[in-house]
């Protein structure tokens, strides 16, 4: 599928330009020309959307730059002062703020997406990793992002999470000092978040680039996981999928700039607005809410250490996943048992979502109660365990014995089939579908 | 939702996906039923808020600029006694959906209203030519003139308690405006069996664990915290200048529309701007979805 070009340099200065830097051959190749297959549902066009996502966080923050101070004492105001004398700042940190949680909203269903698809099997693992390490990367710049705005909810998340490190035997210590420069979070702290923080959404794009060349290699998948097999399977990208990808970037903006313009502070917690204060603890510390599930799974472990290593070893159960699926067949739509474990895994991270939402102690299953009224029963910790266990047996379990117990159903020969065969109860995506029929 | 739907060729498979897709259907309907009663919460924790019904609730709401009137004057006449706003200057006052806004004076640094409620206050400052600290009449550039010198100051004395900057107070409360609202308003008479400390106060709003002050049944501790802050807004605390009667709940109104106000001042531009912006965008969508189904009408997929 790569390789091939079909550019024609149409001007003197094209043919000139092309022979010394391939540049408008390289752009028509994987953006205007390029063989997409022509059966990608509304899931596909998250790719999109995520690309949309990274510009809009790198320009605003570029200017938020601009106005804010990475000064533990001037920080909280300066934020102030950019939503109140600089012109759209209010905008622009609204969009930032909110941008972030869009683009994680955004990353959880790409993610999802190629778990249900099996995006990750071969010949695409290193697509799948490089995406893994695009996440990865995302975690980082989001954890050090909200720490700039030097609120309670800044300090507290940053001192909880480095401390996590303090976990790591005998290097512990001395790592998290390295880390804090100094023997506490404070200005030097502050000072490298903010140097980070900057320095990692070019590293992001970076990685992107290598991710999107990942993908042009064997092309994308597809909702039925079967391989282009002729042109017939394809479309080209440009106007087909710019098209569909930008109607669905348009549909997405909307959600985008509800939160925006209407609830801008609603994914946010009220606490962020107390200018930090290390000497005031504040009585429940939570992570953004894209963090939840893996705050749950490190609660939900009693020891420090194993904790920590199951938060993080959940993130590299995503790294493993290409070598732990056994099936051949890529699409769920085809795996009658796995798919059902999927939609469980689904409920499950969200499961995990609320809790670490919760106090450990809070009670999820009240069983009796105590003799001042207090609820007895399963509480929120004993729940996140059940829980995590699920999710490290989708992984572990789960996705390397189906692979091998499971009988699939018959897999289509082509993508052009269900198409053709199927008549109308077999086309494929809803919205795309009617489209088709109407038009 | 196409995953949801069922694949187009079903084969043997589809007993077994009856069989397993029940058994988690039906496992996550029994954590359905477990949970649906909520959370199971430990007894006490505030009273529900009241809700204000505030005129800038919702997308579409603004604010009530007398209100804003008011609440300034309540701010400055009762609360800046003890707290802060550092982070407002006068010459936000009277800035677009500001308190003392007239479109007359679009520069609010040149406003009448500004220019006059600054003259009034005196602001520490260096004298550049002598060095000396002197008094001078604030500009409307000047920060808000805190009460206290600094912390400690602040501090010393309310008995350890810093009152907290009004600044930003209404986002960083949960329940916001509705909070302030409820919260000054709060003062019930402690209920029998409770020892209150000396120097704080009983409110239902505030949330504190009080129950190891609770003398009554373990199951039964009454709802809200000890608050340092006594109860300010007594009936008349103030006079309206527009004649408006000043009880209890038309000051705590007042007051919390205006910190409102301040804690969130371009949110009108913001509301009006998002209206404009989605407008934009459901239009755009739909050129754009209209373009997707003609260039693909002659594909099968």
């Amino acid at each position: 599928m790569s390789g091939h070009s079909n550019y024609e340099p149409k001007t003197g200065f094209e043919r000139w330009l092309d022979v010394r830097l391939p540049i408008i051959r390289l752009a028509y190749d994987s953006a205007i020309d390029f063989p997409t297959p022509k059966n990608l549902n509304y899931w596909w066009t998250f790719g999109g959307i995520l690309a949309v996502c990274l510009v809009v966080q790198i320009l605003t923050g570029v200017v938020l730059a601009m106005h804010y101070v990475a000064n533990a004492d001037l920080a909280f105001n300066s934020v102030e002062h950019i939503m109140r004398d600089v012109n759209y700042g209010w905008m622009i940190r609204y969009i930032h703020a909110n941008g972030a949680s869009m683009f994680f909203l955004a990353v959880y269903v790409h993610i999802g997406r190629g778990l249900y698809y099996g995006s990750y099997k071969a010949p695409r693992e290193v697509l799948w990793l490089l995406g893994c390490v695009i996440y990865l990367l995302m975690m980082a710049t989001a954890f050090m992002g909200y720490v700039l705005p030097w609120g309670q909810m800044s300090y507290y998340g940053a001192v909880v999470i480095t401390s996590l490190f303090g976990a790591i035997p005998y290097v512990g210590n001395a790592l998290t000092t390295w880390l804090w420069g100094g023997f506490a979070v404070g200005n030097d702290t502050l000072n490298r978040f903010f140097s980070l923080h900057y320095l990692m959404p070019f590293m992001i794009a970076g990685v992107v680039g290598l991710h999107v060349w990942a993908l042009h290699v064997p092309g994308n998948n597809n909702p039925t996981g079967v391989s282009v097999k002729s042109k017939e399977d394809t479309v080209p990208f440009h106007p087909y999928y710019t098209v569909k990808d930008g109607f669905a970037i348009l549909v997405f903006m909307i959600l985008f700039a509800w939160y925006v313009f209407f609830a801008p502070n609603a994914l946010a917690h009220p606490d962020n607005y107390v200018m930090a204060n290390p000497l005031k603890t504040p009585a429940h510390i939570v992570p953004e809410w894209y963090f939840l599930p893996f705050y749950a799974m490190l609660r939900a472990v009693p020891n420090k250490l194993l904790g920590v290593i199951t938060m993080f070893g959940a993130i590299a159960l995503l790294f493993a996943t290409p070598w732990l699926d056994t099936s051949k067949v890529r699409s769920m739509r085809y795996r009658p048992v796995v798919k059902w474990f999927f939609f469980a895994f689904i409920l499950v991270t969200l499961a995990l979502g609320w809790c670490g939402s919760l106090e450990p102690a809070d009670v999820v299953l009240k069983l009796g109660s105590l003799p001042n009224g207090d609820p007895t029963g399963i509480t929120v910790t004993t729940f996140s365990q059940f829980l995590a266990v699920y999710y490290y047996a989708y992984f572990l379990v789960v996705l390397p014995l189906l692979g091998i117990t499971e009988k699939p159903l018959k897999v289509p020969d082509n993508i052009s089939m269900p198409v053709l065969k199927g008549g109308s109860a077999a086309i494929p995506a809803g919205a795309a579908a009617q489209a088709e029929k109407k038009g | 939702m196409s995953m949801l739907r069922k694949a187009p060729y079903l084969g043997q498979g589809k007993i077994m996906l009856g069989s397993w897709g029940k058994a988690i259907a039906a496992l996550v309907g029994v954590a359905l039923v477990c949970f649906q009663g909520g959370l199971a919460l430990a007894a006490g924790g505030p009273a529900p808020l009241l809700d204000g019904h505030f005129s800038f609730d919702g997308p579409i709401g603004k604010f009530d600029q007398a209100a804003l009137q008011r609440g300034y004057k309540v701010y400055a006449e009762v609360c800046s006694a003890c707290h802060s706003m550092n982070l407002l200057s006068y010459r936000n006052l009277a800035q677009k959906d500001g308190p003392f806004y007239n479109p007359k004076y679009p520069n609010p640094n040149e406003s009448p209203y500004a220019k006059a409620i600054a003259a009034s206050i005196k602001v520490p400052d260096i004298d550049s030519d002598t060095g000396d600290t002197i008094q001078r009449p604030a500009t409307p550039a000047d920060h808000f003139l805190s009460p206290w010198k600094n912390d400690a100051a602040a501090a010393a004395s309310n008995g350890g308690a810093i009152p907290p900057d009004l600044s930003v107070i209404v986002k960083a409360r949960e329940g916001g405006a509705d909070y302030v609202y409820s919260l000054l308003q709060g003062y019930d008479d402690p209920p029998a069996g409770l020892t209150v400390p000396d120097g704080k106060y009983y409110n239902k709003y505030f949330a504190v664990d009080i129950s190891s002050f609770w003398k009554g049944p373990p199951n039964k501790v009454p709802p809200g915290g000890f608050i340092a802050m006594p109860f300010q807004l007594l009936p008349d605390r103030v006079s309206f200048d527009d004649g408006t009667k000043a009880t209890t709940d038309q000051e705590a109104h007042d007051v919390a529309t205006f910190l409102a106000w301040a804690s969130d001042p371009k949110q009108i531009e913001r509301k009006e701007t998002g209206i404009a912006v989605m407008i934009y965008l459901i239009l755009f969508a739909g050129v754009v979805y209209l373009s997707y189904r003609r260039i693909w009408r002659n594909v099968a997929h």
